[in-house]
């Protein structure tokens, strides 16, 4: 399978720190590749590079072969910020209607995505009176409009109830079926094993990428903690 | 530039004002209550009235929207829905002239009201027509819109939006003419007077107001606010960045 999203040696300061060290992966089209590590690790600075919105100090980021961020990709890449980016004082509708005509998605469009992500019974009500749960599903539903090919979510299931978590999982899954890219970050590490392919960065660096299973095996070990806790003392072994 | 991406941004932040309709009867009904206080203030001088009054139908659009807009796109940033427009095909431009279209239009409507209060209520008498005063006014507004747009860049957070206020708008306001007129000014002061913006929307009002018809001097005024307008929206754009660190 091509990549969708292709890094090679990038390389990020924010405030004089370095926080991506020269970090090359890719992520599969069709995929739902997890980014996965702990809060402050780097994800959302990565998610932001490959979306083109983060200040980057080397490397290069490709998506769907063109530069991340360029023109012809601000249609074709939907994005997803850690906290819901919606307006509170509009209702779900009002948000996603003219979300919907930024991206030039039709009139159907709204209620599509109204639904897939459950909230039907809440069109009319403004953001402000929703559940933080439900913010992110609001924003998470304006990402999807338009069927962008490649879907950049940086931690969408955080505070959800598992249910929901499930269902959102198994709708990721739908849309990959059909062709689209997924990067999810998480630091939930249960939420790996629902991913098809794993990134996980640590420190700034990528520790691991494989699909699941493999990391298992390399690993010898049953859960994916525990694999993760492996491969970080396998690399502070190999740096002392 | 895309008409369909500016339209759905002025009526969306046109739908946000909605919502908020304390702060919709704020922006209609306080330059009105301003303008009667004024009035009573020279109940006994009514040719001081006449030539302050409409001066304040200059001031008060620009104040007003420098104010409201600042905050609404500081917001915009610090929410972070800023970030997502700018990774969705939007042009900056089509989000700043969306601005200054949804802020346009209520200017007019917060002019037509004050005006009218004025004209017909507090028997403020003008020689000039009124389509010209809101015009006037209607630029002025679209000047306090894209100076607050601009301001907005370099506030943190909505405590400092707010003193860019005082720190912008009060020394136009104390060099634009309406406390001393601006040819009796020390020669210092009337060169900061002459590169302020303000200074040319009272001038402009109070050509209107004080003559029957489009005077070249007012013509000259338009001008050099549309400019003002122009300039302040780009450099705006220029703060708009895609890319942040």
């Amino acid at each position: 399978m091509p990549a969708a999203i292709d890094i090679d040696g990038l390389t990020v300061h924010r405030g004089g720190n370095l926080v991506l060290d020269a970090v090359s992966c890719q992520v599969a089209a069709g995929s739902v590749t997890g980014l996965l590590g702990p809060s402050g690790s780097g994800k959302s600075t990565l998610i932001r590079s490959v979306v083109g919105v983060q200040r980057i100090t080397s490397g290069t980021v490709t998506v769907l072969g063109q530069p991340a961020g360029s023109k012809p990709l601000r249609s074709r890449v939907g994005y997803v910020t850690q906290a819901p980016s919606v307006y509170a004082d509009l209702s779900v509708r009002e948000n996603l209607r003219y979300f919907a005509a930024v991206v030039g998605a039709a009139a159907g469009e709204v209620d599509r995505v109204i639904s897939a992500v459950g909230l039907t019974d809440k069109t009319g009500a403004l953001v402000a009176r929703l559940s933080g749960g439900q913010r992110t599903r609001v924003s998470l539903a304006a990402a999807l409009l338009g069927t962008p090919q490649v879907l950049v979510l940086d931690e969408p299931t955080v505070g959800l109830d598992p249910v929901l978590r499930r269902d959102l999982w198994e709708m990721f899954h739908g849309l990959a079926n059909a062709g689209t890219t997924l990067l999810v970050s998480s630091h939930v590490m249960d939420e790996a094993d629902r991913c098809t392919a794993l990134l996980l960065l640590r420190e700034g660096r990528v520790l691991a990428a494989d699909s699941p299973a493999a990391i298992r095996r390399r690993t010898g070990t049953d859960d994916l903690e525990s694999a993760f806790l492996a491969i970080i003392d396998a690399e502070q072994v190999g740096s002392r | 530039m895309n008409t369909r991406i500016t339209l759905a941004t002025a009526g969306r932040v046109l739908t946000q004002l909605r919502h908020d309709h304390r702060t919709i009867a704020l922006l209609l009904v306080v330059p009105c209550v301003l303008l009667a206080l004024l009035s009573w203030i020279f109940d006994d001088q009514p040719a001081v009235f006449d030539r302050i009054g409409p001066l304040l139908l200059a001031i008060f659009p620009l104040v007003v929207m420098f104010i409201v807009t600042s905050v609404a796109m500081l917001r915009e940033r610090t929410s972070g829905t800023l970030e997502r427009l700018l990774a969705m095909p939007l042009n900056k431009l089509d989000l700043l002239l969306g601005y200054a279209l949804a802020f346009g239009v209520l200017a007019v409507l917060q002019s037509g009201i004050a005006s009218a209060v004025s004209l017909w209520l507090l028997d403020l008498d003008i020689a000039g027509s009124t389509g010209w005063l809101l015009l006037t006014a209607l630029l002025a507004a679209l000047l306090g819109t894209a100076l607050g747009l601009l301001a907005s860049a370099f506030a943190q957070t909505e405590f400092q939006a707010v003193q860019f206020m005082p720190a912008f708008v009060l020394p136009q306001l104390l060099l634009c003419g309406l406390f001393v007129p601006r040819e009796a000014m020390q020669s210092v002061l009337a060169t900061i007077s002459d590169v302020l913006p303000l200074s040319y929307a009272v001038d402009a009002m109070a050509e209107v107001a004080g003559n029957p018809g489009l005077t070249g001097a007012a013509g000259r005024d338009f001008a050099v606010l549309a400019a003002f307008i122009v300039g302040a929206l780009a450099l705006g754009a220029a703060t708009l960045r895609r890319r942040t660190a």
